[in-house]
């Protein structure tokens, strides 16, 4: 493509409309006011579209299709919200009948459409791609040539774009022209601008660098999208789950078997009902508030040399009270208190009672560790009691069969054989009962010995997330980076004055990419302190057009 | 010291009307420039002094408020409703001084006083913090938030006084349905507050026994004369009355009671208003208002959302995420209220692009600063009211 030779000498990029340096239009345009917009520079989507990969960069790159990505998000978005997603709805419910029950037609209609998972759709990651893809290109499109044109511009611009500019006046023989233009420098220099001079003509300009905002916030963006995407990569992050008893301690997941955590206490407090400050609140709230869940937890470590499977050293590492809002984190491995169990029963305590008037049972007591127990309790006088069967979480199942859920002893019942001091444990069958909380059942006739429950233990549990989530650094630097270029480009502005002096005309003209109102009141100050006149504002002769029944001046500064 | 705090919040209440007053002088007027223009001046600048009181009033409930209950009074509908009127009235004392422009001043005053009366029409007892809530990330995302609303707010006010200053109201039009459905909104808002007031004065209480969803037997108060009743309601009050329709069980029947309130009295005072007027209410405030710059106006608009929209991008999204990361274990989950953020959030990200394009300043322009703020007010009220989730704390 050809490069297009300006009369000030300047070669541009074909497509340039005003040219880089002198500002001259290059394209005849119909409107009065020169389209500033990029100043006004070639951009690739302008220039190039034939081929294909023209075509799409031509799509992607313009604006008004990147709202209309922004607007159908934003649509979609909504959706969602309209009954709650599946991750939302009550633990144990089926979500394939659940929103036709809870929602009728409406909510079979949105679980057949998937919206109960709409936002990790397909279609829905594939309009977030859209986005991300028009950012890059309309970024990339822009920031180029803008960068260039902004450098190349020259302080004396021709006529044409001083008079299309929105802010202009012109004063034929402007009377101490040279003394007007010494004091607009010094003004404009207090008033913090950069000053360029050239043949005796000024180019004042402030806060270029906000013309960046955009651009770096666009990129802070991408590289947030970049670490959204990278959640899709399982080894990413870890989310799993840990119930530590009291006094016990588990490994803990992804950690490949390095640390454990005990939990040494787990309490919940709730408020006082008493306290009168929160008195009313609590009347209306109908029941306890609670005001802190919390896990005194210690860390260990598997330490140094120790073989997985032998007994292995543990060292401590760290106590902390995991909390909400206050979790246990160590080498990017977080901690959080999310669940909890009270009063979980722990152990049992046993003793054996005879028919026999004349037998001497008082020494046996025993313990059964619900979470470990053993299989056999021998005690000094001869007896011995054998579990020969243990259901944490006992059920008879489909056949009829006794079984358990789990292994979390929720209904716990115990097979126990109990052999006297006589009886000889290889060869004879032992007495046996099922013993759970009040079920004390023989199982092979008459028993003359009875296991007696007299003492049951509880214990809290807590329910923990472990998480560790390597996408948090990149999505904290890309939001970190968008703030910045928000900022940016929204507290500062880009200024533009030109002065010029055409052989005793005084020539003015002012652009800024937003906050005219600013820019005036810059140039309001100049007119206060010379005789450099106001620029007239040549948007609003156009605007009082279209309004009429405006009488009252102007000057914006006036209200 | 709670007292101290409630009475403050009364001040400023009072205060803003009086700068709405002020501001009201100061632009009727104006018709006597020519005789005595310095003083005409002068009550735009009582207006925004006493602005600038009610909001020290304002603040002073607050930080009243926080030493009193112990932790950022913007926990619960009442406090954070109040907080946003709050941070309208600084975003007006920020942004006044730079367009000085009483108009805005007048159109922002009833606005603030309207948020206020709102917020205190909600529980206003001291509330027990959740664990979830305790946390200093509470502080720093919701006063962020909050203030980038009140920003965002201000283009809101300015965009309805352009609509009302350049919309042609002799012609019926959808232009003109569309400001005169805000205006009604505004005023069964204040029918709302009237209404609760009224009778919340009078003490009234009308309870129901009623068969609920689960299909158990529970109570049902009511504040408002029940013309709605709950599924098999049976009135069990010495006040109250039998009510008109009754609805099935998991519609929340009393406050569609009072949905239903504010809206009958809401079009009865709209009503009387046009009655009064012969024309509808935007023409006839236009008058008023015809000294106004559109021009400036829409700049002041999109100036206040170019301010606001950082700030309230780094409260309601960035800071946000920040504490959902610490309290819920992840920073971002999908919940309704977090969706609406986002939704907002894309919604002036859209407006400041199609900004950058010609043919949407002005009247388009201020059409979407009306439907932004609708937003906002809809993940405050509806999303936290209606479609419960984690963030529901009202
Ligand atoms: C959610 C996504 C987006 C956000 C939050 C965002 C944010 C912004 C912001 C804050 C500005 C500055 C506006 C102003 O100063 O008034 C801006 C400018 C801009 N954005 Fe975006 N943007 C997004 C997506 C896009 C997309 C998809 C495109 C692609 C077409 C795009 C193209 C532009 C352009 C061309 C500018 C003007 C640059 C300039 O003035 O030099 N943006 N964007």
């Amino acid at each position: 493509m050809e490069k297009v030779k300006c009369e000030c000498g300047h070669v541009n990029p074909y497509g340039t409309y005003l040219c880089e340096s002198c500002g001259k239009p290059l394209i005849e345009e119909k409107s009065k006011l020169a389209n500033m917009r990029y100043e006004g520079v070639a951009r690739r989507s302008q220039t190039y579209t034939r081929t294909f990969v023209d075509k799409i960069w031509n799509f992607f790159s313009s604006v008004k299709v990147g709202i209309w990505i922004i607007v159908v998000l934003l649509l979609t978005s909504s959706l969602g919200t309209l009954f709650p997603q599946e991750m939302y709805i009550p633990p144990g419910e089926n979500a394939t009948i659940y929103y036709e029950q809870e929602y009728g037609t409406l909510g079979k209609l949105y679980y057949q459409l998937g919206f109960h998972n709409l936002y990790s759709s397909w279609w829905y990651m594939l309009i977030i791609a859209a986005l991300g893809i028009s950012l890059v290109i309309c970024s990339l499109d822009r920031v180029v040539p803008l960068h260039r044109a902004l450098k190349t511009q020259r302080v004396t611009r021709h006529e044409a774009f001083l008079k299309r500019q929105r802010l202009f006046s012109q004063t034929d023989n402007a009377e101490n022209i040279d003394e007007d233009m010494i004091k607009a420098e010094s003004l404009l220099k207090e008033k913090r601008y950069k000053i360029r001079k050239e043949n005796g003509n000024i180019l004042a300009e402030k806060g270029r660098f906000s013309r960046w905002g955009p651009y770096v916030n666009h990129i802070g963006l991408i590289i947030f999208l970049i670490g959204g995407m990278l959640r899709f990569f399982p080894e990413m992050y870890l989310d799993e789950h840990v119930w530590v008893r009291e006094g016990e301690q588990e490994v803990i997941g992804g950690t490949n078997g390095e640390y454990f955590l005990r939990n040494n206490e787990f309490m919940i407090e709730l408020y006082d009902e008493e306290d009168e400050k929160y008195q009313p609140a609590l009347e209306r709230a109908g029941g306890p508030v609670v005001k802190t869940y919390q896990t005194s937890a210690t860390l260990l470590r598997r330490e140094a040399g120790g073989t997985i499977g032998s007994e292995t050293e543990l060292a401590e590492v760290k106590d902390h009270d995991i909390r909400v809002n206050d979790p246990l984190t160590f080498e990017g491995f977080s901690l959080y208190q999310v669940d909890y169990k009270l009063n979980e029963l722990s152990s049992f305590t046993f003793t054996l009672e005879s028919e026999e008037e004349n037998t001497d049972l008082t020494d046996i007591q025993f313990e059964v560790d619900l979470n470990d127990p053993e299989d056999v309790y021998e005690f000094d006088n001869g007896y011995r009691i054998e579990i020969l069967e243990y259901f944490p979480n006992f059920v008879i199942d489909d056949n009829r069969e006794p079984t358990t859920i789990n292994r979390i002893p929720d209904n716990p019942r115990i097979i126990f054989e109990v052999f006297p001091p006589e009886a000889d444990p290889e060869e004879e069958q032992g007495e046996l009962s099922l013993v759970g909380i009040q079920v004390n059942e023989p199982l092979n006739g008459e028993n003359d010995y009875t296991i007696r429950m007299t003492d049951v233990d509880m214990v809290n549990v807590t329910g923990l997330t472990i998480r560790k989530d390597r996408t948090l650094p990149i999505i904290s630097v890309g939001g970190f980076i968008f703030m910045i270029g928000l900022v940016q480009g929204s507290y500062w502005h880009h200024r533009r004055i030109w002065i010029q002096n055409r052989n005793g005309r005084l020539v003015l003209a002012g652009h800024a990419n937003k906050n005219w109102h600013g820019l005036k009141k810059d140039f309001k100050y100049l007119s206060d302190q010379t005789t450099i006149p106001m620029p007239v504002d040549q948007s609003e002769e156009s605007s009082e057009e279209e309004n009429e029944g405006v009488n009252e001046s102007h000057d914006p500064t006036q209200r | 010291m709670i007292q101290l705090s409630a009475n403050m919040l009364y001040a400023a209440f009072f205060l803003y009307i009086l700068s709405a007053v002020l501001f009201a002088v100061s632009i009727t007027g104006s018709k006597f420039k020519n005789h005595k223009g310095e003083e005409n001046n002068k009550a735009g600048l009582f207006g925004y002094t006493t602005a600038i009181l009610a909001f020290a009033a304002s603040l002073t409930y607050f930080v009243t408020r926080w030493i009193a209950v112990g932790y950022a009074p913007v926990s619960n509908m009442f406090e954070y409703t109040a907080a946003l009127g709050i941070a309208l009235g600084l975003a007006f004392v920020i942004i006044h001084p730079i367009y000085r422009n009483n108009y805005l001043g007048l159109f922002t005053m009833p606005v603030v006083m309207l948020i206020i009366a709102y917020a205190s029409m909600f529980p206003r007892e001291v509330q027990p913090l959740i664990p979830a809530l305790q946390s200093h990330w509470l502080t720093i995302h919701v006063i962020t938030t909050v203030l980038g609303q009140g920003i965002l707010a201000i283009g809101f006010v300015a965009g309805l006084l352009y609509l009302i200053r350049v919309i042609d109201f002799k012609k019926t039009s959808k232009k003109v349905k569309g400001v005169e459905f805000i205006i009604y909104t505004l005023v069964a808002t204040a029918a709302y507050i009237g209404l609760s007031f009224g009778f919340g004065a009078a003490d009234y209480e009308a309870n129901f026994a009623y068969i609920n969803e689960q299909g158990n037997e529970a109570e049902v108060a009511y504040f408002l004369p029940p013309l709605i009743g709950p599924n098999e309601g049976e009135l069990i009050s010495e006040q109250g009355m039998s009510p008109l329709v009754e609805v099935p069980a998991f519609i929340r029947s009393n406050d569609l009671n009072t949905v239903v309130w504010s809206v009958l009295a809401g079009l009865l005072l709209y009503g009387l208003l046009r009655l009064v007027l012969r024309k509808p209410v935007g023409g006839a405030i236009q008058p008023f208002v015809k000294n106004v710059n559109p021009q400036t106006v829409d700049e002041m608009s999109y100036r206040a959302i170019a301010i606001g929209f950082p700030i309230f991008t780094l409260g309601g999204l960035i800071f946000a995420m920040i504490w959902a990361q610490i309290a819920w274990t992840r920073f971002w989950g999908w919940d309704p209220k977090e969706v609406w953020a986002l939704i907002t959030f894309l919604f002036y990200a859209a407006y400041l692009h199609l900004r950058l394009s010609r043919g949407w300043h002005g009247e388009k322009s201020a059409w979407l600063c009306v439907i932004g703020f609708a937003l906002i007010m809809f993940n405050l009220i509806f999303v936290n009211l209606v479609i419960a989730g984690l963030h529901s704390y009202a």
